[in-house]
């Protein structure tokens, strides 16, 4: 069962091939027999799976379930679920049990998803290869010495390891695409504002996405669906109609115009996934779409930009963990300040503490205009040569295509003493967040490497909110190649 | 720009973070290697450009100055470090 796609499985249950307590079971055991090899999980939620599952098989019983009713899957521990432990992958909040569920949450609740557990991440999602999890690092199936990505990593290499058919995730800076790229997955951070950021732990509240990480682009489209909506208690969510994000999946690509910008394949990019790219367009143009070199002039200044904008929007967020009303507090504090700074100094770890200061000196008297206001107004710049490629006035390009990263999977510490390095492995990815647009990755190779055979992200990037026309694009492009079908290997 | 690890000092109490000479010393050296990085925006050209908030320029939606929540008191605050009373507690502020 463990092999199926969501769009299979969904099928599986309205033919009764299987009950969804079967399903959810049989998920269940995997993870307890094999999620040790990869730290994926936090907190699996065994009991509540069960009751869900034989809540979701008497709906479908019933008849008009909704389509995700009786389907297993994983949330990453950024969003808030009621009851059950949600830690962020931080010390801080390692006992903390929320009062309430996020509205992504909610979403899959009230299609009668079934939720497994809670994902690992990065802390506080800061980071590139889910090393700075206070609950370990996660390793990626496809090769345990490897990392899977960050800062989703969980929910990544649940999905890859086939623990879980898909799980929710978040994207800031690439924290969805990057580790999808890394483990062989289709991952989407669809437009900022599209999901409801309520109950999602805030990191960077200007630049946060939720998103489905899947197998294939079609299951990408089911997960989007119920994900997708406008939140009037997220006051940065847009009204906008919530399409049916499957109906266009099988649009031709004939007279598609796909642009494909020159500085994402400058100095820095590994040859084998140029390569791995460069096949990817061709099969594009056999689908019938025309390829145009544009280019994205500020992209270098995407990485310096973010690591100002970032920082700063996370020590302003971070700082309601004070100890006070939950999370940890340190032992016998003498006063008030000591409250705040042992329990601070004690539950964030070392890359959450570097953000939070450099927020800080962004912030500081005297350098605000020299680092957050020129951050911001190159965030424009940034913005613009998208919207520029967009025009049909000027490139007027539907869809952009690259690389998601420079290189594959890396072997852990490769990068973890030098937070510059770990930092640009998100050199493709940050330039969308500035700008808001949606975008996704895709496998498009298997490639060997120093690590072994390792698997190529390609991402596409869209207008906004013009999810639907990118799923059709990735969907088509799944339809003649079999990248997705791949699977790390022992896993079958 | 380099900081030092007094500058790094003045930071971690704004932020209200304990951190020891030592800790101040290497997250002296690891942020200077940031504020380079981040100091490749100063040669940008951004004369007339305005600053971007948000992706799309939105603004905050406002809405009537209704009740919309109910009390949750006792539920939020069963899971603080402390509470007496319906009240947060802290150490002792004012003697």
């Amino acid at each position: 069962m463990h092999n199926k796609t969501i769009a299979e499985l969904i099928q599986g249950l309205r033919n009764k091939e299987f009950t969804s307590r079967e399903l959810t079971q049989h998920y269940l055991d995997r993870i307890e027999r094999l999620d040790s090899n990869y730290n994926s999980f936090i907190t699996v939620t065994k009991d509540s799976a069960l009751a869900q599952a034989d809540a979701a098989d008497q709906r479908l019983a019933a008849g008009e379930a909704p389509d995700l009713c009786g389907i297993p899957i994983a949330h990453k521990d950024i969003f808030c679920t009621d009851g059950v432990r949600t830690s962020c992958g931080s010390k801080m909040l390692e006992n903390f049990v929320p009062p309430y569920n996020a509205t992504v949450v909610e979403n899959y609740l009230a299609q009668g998803a079934v939720m497994l557990g809670k994902t690992n991440m990065d802390e506080f999602a800061m980071g590139s290869s889910n090393e700075t999890s206070y609950f370990g690092a996660v390793k990626n199936p496809w090769n345990t010495d490897c990392v899977p990505g960050g800062s989703s990593g969980g929910s990544a290499a649940c999905v890859a390891a086939q623990l879980a058919p898909a799980a929710t995730a978040t994207d800031t800076g690439g924290s969805i695409r990057q580790p999808a790229a890394l483990c062989g997955l289709t991952g989407l951070k669809p437009t900022y504002g599209r999901v409801s950021r309520w109950g999602m732990i805030a990191f960077a509240s200007s630049l946060d996405q939720a998103g489905p990480m899947t197998r294939t682009a079609e299951d990408a489209a089911i997960m989007l669906n119920a994900m997708a909506s406008f939140d009037s208690k997220d006051s940065t969510c847009i009204e906008h109609d919530v399409p049916d994000y499957t109906a266009e999946l099988n649009n031709s690509l004939d007279g598609l115009t796909i642009g494909v910008p020159a500085e994402y394949f400058g100095e820095g990019l590994n040859p084998a996934i140029a390569t791995a790219v460069n096949a990817a367009i061709e099969t594009y143009k056999k689908l019938g779409a025309t390829i145009k070199e544009i280019t994205l002039p500020h992209t270098d200044l995407s990485v310096p930009a973010y690591y100002v904008i970032a920082p700063a929007e996370c020590s302003a967020n971070l700082s309601r963990f004070d100890g006070v009303r939950y999370g940890h507090r340190c032992e016998d504090p003498k006063d008030l300040n000591d409250l705040y700074c042992r329990s601070r100094a004690e539950g964030f770890g070392d890359e959450v503490k570097r953000r939070i200061l450099v927020g800080a000196y962004a912030l500081s008297s005297g350098y605000y205009d020299a680092y957050y206001s020129k951050a911001q107004k190159v965030r424009r710049l940034i913005k613009q040569d998208f919207v520029d490629a967009f025009d049909p006035a000027k490139a007027g390009v539907d869809i952009i295509l690259g690389p998601t990263t420079p290189d594959p999977a890396f072997a852990f510490g490769a990068k973890s003493a030098d937070p510059v390095a770990m930092y640009l492995e998100d050199i493709y990815t940050i330039a969308t967040n500035l700008a808001g647009l949606p975008a996704m990755s895709l496998p498009c190779g298997l490639i060997e490497s120093e690590n072994g055979e390792l698997p190529v992200g390609l991402q596409l990037i869209g207008n906004y909110f013009d999810e639907a026309r990118l799923l059709n694009v990735a969907h088509q492009f799944q339809q003649v190649t079999d990248f997705h079908q791949h699977t790390p290997p022992g896993i079958a | 720009m380099a900081v030092d690890r007094s500058e790094i000092e003045k930071l971690a109490v704004l932020a209200r973070i304990e951190m020891t000479d030592e800790a101040a010393e290497q997250v002296a050296s690891s942020i200077s290697d940031v504020l380079k990085l981040v100091d490749q925006l100063q040669a940008a050209d951004t004369d007339g450009v305005a600053p971007m908030a948000h992706p799309m320029d939105a603004v905050q939606r406002l809405r009537l100055d209704e009740v919309s929540e109910s009390d949750q008191r006792e539920k939020f605050q069963a899971i603080a470090p402390a509470t007496e009373n319906g009240l947060y507690l802290v150490p002792k502020v004012i003697d």
